[in-house]
């Protein structure tokens, strides 16, 4: 079991900021993603697009911001469970949490604070009849492990890298690999289309284009999809296969914290935000784009703001009995869970003769 | 001086909206549609206008004149699900005076 003083969901840039005002409180910090990696969105969906609304920065990279807020809170050593979603909060008698992952990994936290921005990034599911009957059974939204396909037919849909990506490596691997996309034209990089291209003529993937997969049959497990032609009904044709997987990048959802007895209003969790950005359930606060209080704004800067005074909130939560004042860091300093020190230099005081 | 233009929207429950949108505040159509909150927030606009996900897909209703597509935009459609030929990301739609008169319908919300 994991302990920790605050568990953070969402890995994104609000949720890591609050892991450096809750260290500035000598508060541990644990966060949870289902992304493989910290950053969030900016990350996963833009880490190469300028932001400019950080206060004190012209221009910041997504990607750079990330990278900033990772060096930032490294003397506060937040553990990590990444490429897991949290799926089940349970509240113990003392006041305290344990959430539970999808993964079955357990979390035992005196305070909760959900950053989860717009949602756990999963799947775009395409809208096929039927094709959630197959889930598992011969359809998958992702490849979890390749060896799977090893001497099997294999049916991938989609035009972007991870459908470019996986077409490639499973044209080592599995007996047959067919690539169907709505297009011609493949947005990917450059080098990943042009192998899929080799592989092609080398006769190791098939390339169906324009087309897209309109059907799914099978008894029990998937055994042949539905392709349909130029958009025409009447060039619609079968392919066998025993597999079936459809690549059309990932989309955020608010997932199974909708169900955790939390008001919600606009997909968004209600906050109070007069005070402390706490939730409907004590314990259990909510910031940055995944909360909403009236005259809320879905910004970087305000999920900075928001951190911040949940934190104090949460230190006492944590401790109500000891007597805090806040501390400017310029005054205190930085003192890292790590043994580091980061102070200003003082100023030296000499007589002139 | 700047005026408003009028535009039609048909929202996904089939409902007819005819609103009116500035042509001086840097709007795009999908900010139209949630200033007007005709679709619920977090099911429009998701990705903040980056033509990153197709949730302000919109069928084109009349012959307006539109800005040609760009490659953002129409390799993001080729990427969403309901696409008809007259598929547009609202999001890479601004608002000009070119468009007073549109009409357009809202794509169904991806499952």
């Amino acid at each position: 079991m994991i302990k920790t003083d605050i568990l953070i969901i969402g890995a994104g840039p609000t949720g890591l900021f609050t892991v450096f005002e809750a260290g500035l409180l000598k508060l541990k910090c644990h966060l949870i993603d289902a992304l493989p990696q910290p950053g969030g969105q900016l990350t996963e969906l833009y880490p190469k697009k300028p932001i400019y609304d950080i206060p004190a920065f012209p221009e910041v990279l997504a990607g750079d911001l990330v990278d900033n807020l990772m060096e930032q809170i490294k003397p506060f050593e937040p553990g990590f469970t990444l490429g897991e979603r949290a799926e089940d909060i349970e509240k113990l008698d003392d006041g305290s949490f344990i959430v539970t992952t999808d993964q079955g990994t357990k979390h035992h936290t005196k305070v909760v604070a959900i950053a989860g921005g717009l949602g756990s990034f999963e799947p775009r599911k395409p809208p096929i009849p039927r094709l959630s009957d197959f889930e598992n059974k011969g359809v998958s939204y992702m490849v979890k492990n390749p060896e799977d396909y090893r001497d099997k037919d294999v049916v991938i849909a989609g035009g972007g890298d991870s459908a470019l990506d996986w077409s490639i490596f499973l044209a080592d691997v599995a007996s047959s690999v067919t690539l169907i996309h709505r297009r011609n034209e493949f947005r990917g990089a450059l080098e990943s289309v042009d192998r899929v291209k080799e592989l092609k003529d080398m006769g190791k993937i098939k390339l169906i284009t324009p087309a897209e997969v309109v059907d799914v049959n099978g008894n029990g497990h998937i055994e042949n999809v539905l392709i349909r032609k130029n958009n025409n009904p009447e060039e619609d044709f079968k392919l066998e296969t025993d597999y079936f997987i459809p690549l059309f990048g990932l989309s955020p959802k608010l997932g199974p914290i909708a169900n955790w007895g939390l008001e919600i209003e606009k997909n968004a969790i209600k906050v109070d935000n007069s005070l402390d950005y706490q939730t409907n359930i004590p314990g259990i606060y909510a910031i940055g784009d995944v909360n909403t209080y009236p005259g809320k704004l879905k910004l970087i800067l305000c999920g900075f703001h928001e951190a911040t005074l949940m934190c104090q909130s949460a230190y006492q939560r944590i401790h109500p009995d000891k007597k805090y004042v806040m501390k400017y860091t310029t005054v205190g300093g930085v003192t890292g869970f790590d043994g580091s020190r980061k102070q200003a230099p003082k100023a030296v005081v000499r007589s002139i003769d | 001086m700047n005026q408003d233009i009028n535009i039609t929207i048909t929202d996904r429950e089939g409902k007819t909206h005819q609103v009116l949108a500035p042509t001086d505040m840097a709007m795009n159509l999908m900010e139209v549609v949630r200033s007007y909150e005709l679709a619920p927030e977090g099911t429009i606009g998701i990705c903040g206008g980056m033509a990153m996900c197709a949730s302000c897909q919109c069928y084109i209703k009349s012959d307006t004149e539109l800005p040609e597509m760009e490659m953002d935009e129409e390799a993001m459609l080729a990427e969403a699900f309901y696409v008809k030929d007259n598929s547009r990301l609202g999001c890479q739609i601004p608002i000009t005076s070119d468009l007073d008169g549109l009409k357009i319908e809202l794509a169904p919300e991806e499952p």
